[in-house]
């Protein structure tokens, strides 16, 4: 390594000031927030019966680790929202392909994949319990069905863009569909399917968390619905509180996936 | 000699919901073992379409083309196409980028691949067989790309205005070099352009081609007092500005 010029020292140093006082501010909020909710709480601004407080929050929170119940219905939530996420990877990863290879199919379904993609999901969940029952069945479906529609779409259109030039080079070598498929389609769509991935993931925990609310017996949206219900307002902002803590990780989880190989273009 | 290709009144359109368009309009012409043919003409005139039709990828509506006296609809003869771009894979390297001909025919065997190193240390690539396309300059990864179409040992090369994606001073040299490597290999070879300099520089035979339908116009046969010349050393021959002036009338006036 070269020595580093003065000036050069200077733009660095300046850098990593500017770095710190972001990290500094941002944690300056969170405490803020949740100083003045607690002192509201306090000295009576806000009913700690309908707005809980941290304090409150922590001591429901130490309760419920204690009994175990806290990390049974975050498991539960976590391992729904994985099973979803996977689902929805692999089954969009696959009828993206099916339309890929066959186009006259694609051509007679894209309206329903249209259609389908931007209907509100949350429609179809109290036909989900119905059909399926009060069970873990109503959640994966429900999760899946946020998700999948416009996965395929995204995915497939992926595939489309690729470079027809590229597409004849493979001919020119009289290669297969498959050889085009395995060594030029998948391979330059994998950024997409990164990228699609992270937002695969947020999703999943919004489809999996209205499921929650209609079909279950555990888990933080259940912890959520039910707590509503009886007043434990503690519960129901513990959840939330939470969601966003997984929320964060599977962002940053998602994050350095795209960092590690969603750059090859 | 037996001609290597031979096309005989071939015609080709291009259909569409818009209408059909006449592509080629009977092309008929002969290519001799070792020859280096360019083939000019103004845009739109079908030159890409003429090398797709030879290549087997598409199939004439009527006429026939012959490679070797037998009919390519089965990819039983082989064909080198080289492309306008390079299409190296940034996700492969450039090894296996120059090896995926060979892999996707399964002919991954020792004498190939012997070959193919060869080849990478001769046109000076092999200190960069692990890099990524992205890391080399515009010239070599033209020459990785040629390495990969040679690697198939074809019989017939087709070149497809192979150094238009490139700049003025790299084109001269990527066209010099690549030349030079087709001539030492002893290929047979027919390039596509629009540079008339470049047709010039490297072709035993001109095919001038006419606006659309594509009809051939003129064939005109290329010579040099200079004996052993590169494409580089041709453009200092005395007639390299007569040959210019002959097509470009050509091209011009006629078409």
């Amino acid at each position: 390594m070269d020595k580093i010029s003065p000036i050069q020292q200077k733009f660095i140093s300046n850098h990593q000031k500017r770095k710190r006082f972001v990290l500094c501010l941002r944690f300056l909020i969170l405490i803020l927030f949740f100083a003045s909710w607690e002192l509201s709480a306090r000295i009576g601004f806000l009913d700690s019966f309908i707005f809980s407080s941290p304090s409150r929050i922590l001591r429901c929170m130490a309760q419920m680790a204690s009994d175990g119940s806290l990390f049974y219905h975050t498991g539960v939530t976590i391992a729904e929202t994985i099973i979803s996420f996977f689902l929805i990877t692999v089954i969009g990863i696959l009828f993206a392909i099916l339309l890929w290879l066959n186009q006259s199919l694609s051509e007679i379904l894209e309206p329903y994949l249209v259609v389908l993609n931007s209907l509100p999901k949350t429609a179809l969940a109290p036909v989900l319990i119905v059909w399926l029952g009060n069970n873990i069945k109503t959640i994966i479906v429900a999760a899946v069905s946020v998700a999948v529609f416009g996965t395929i779409l995204t995915i497939y259109t992926g595939f489309q863009s690729v470079d027809p030039e590229k597409i004849k080079l493979i001919y020119t070598f009289r290669g297969t569909k498959k050889d085009i498929l395995y060594k030029v389609i998948l391979p330059s769509t994998v950024p997409l399917i990164i990228s699609t991935m992270k937002v695969n993931i947020g999703l999943s925990l919004v489809g999996v968390i209205i499921g929650e609310f209609l079909a279950a017996n555990a888990g933080l949206g259940y912890l959520i619905i039910y707590g509503s219900q009886v007043f434990k307002l503690d519960w129901v902002l513990m959840s939330i509180l939470i969601l966003c803590l997984l929320a964060g990780i599977l962002y940053l989880l998602t994050g350095s996936l795209e960092k590690r190989y969603g750059k090859i273009k | 000699m037996k001609p290597i290709l031979e096309l005989d009144h071939v015609n080709y359109s291009y259909h569409s919901l818009n209408g059909e368009t006449n592509a080629l309009k009977d092309i008929s012409f002969t290519v001799a073992p070792g020859e280096f043919i360019a083939i000019v003409g103004p845009s739109g005139c079908g030159k890409s379409t003429l090398l797709s039709l030879i290549s087997g990828l598409i199939k004439p509506e009527s006429g026939s083309i012959l490679i070797n006296g037998t009919e390519n609809n089965a990819g039983n003869t082989n064909i080198g196409y080289m492309l306008q771009k390079d299409h190296l894979f940034e996700w492969r390297t450039i090894y296996s980028n120059v090896t995926l001909g060979l892999e996707i025919q399964h002919q991954m065997t020792p004498e190939r691949l012997k070959n193919v190193d060869h080849m990478l240390e001769l046109y000076g690539l092999s200190g960069f067989t692990k890099q990524r396309p992205s890391q080399l300059s515009g010239g070599m990864r033209q020459r990785a790309a040629l390495i990969r179409t040679l690697a198939m040992e074809p019989d017939l090369l087709l070149l497809d205005e192979p150094f238009s994606a490139l700049d003025y001073q790299t084109r001269l040299e990527v066209c010099d070099d690549i030349a030079t490597i087709i001539k030492r290999e002893k290929k047979t070879a027919i390039l596509v352009t629009h540079d008339l300099s470049e047709a010039i520089s490297v072709g035993n035979r001109i095919i001038i081609l006419s606006k659309r339908p594509g009809t051939i116009q003129k064939i005109v046969p290329i010579s040099f007092s200079i004996p052993n010349y590169t494409p580089m050393q041709s453009r200092n021959a005395p007639e390299f500005q007569e040959y210019f002036n002959t097509i470009w009338k050509e091209l011009n006036h006629h078409g």
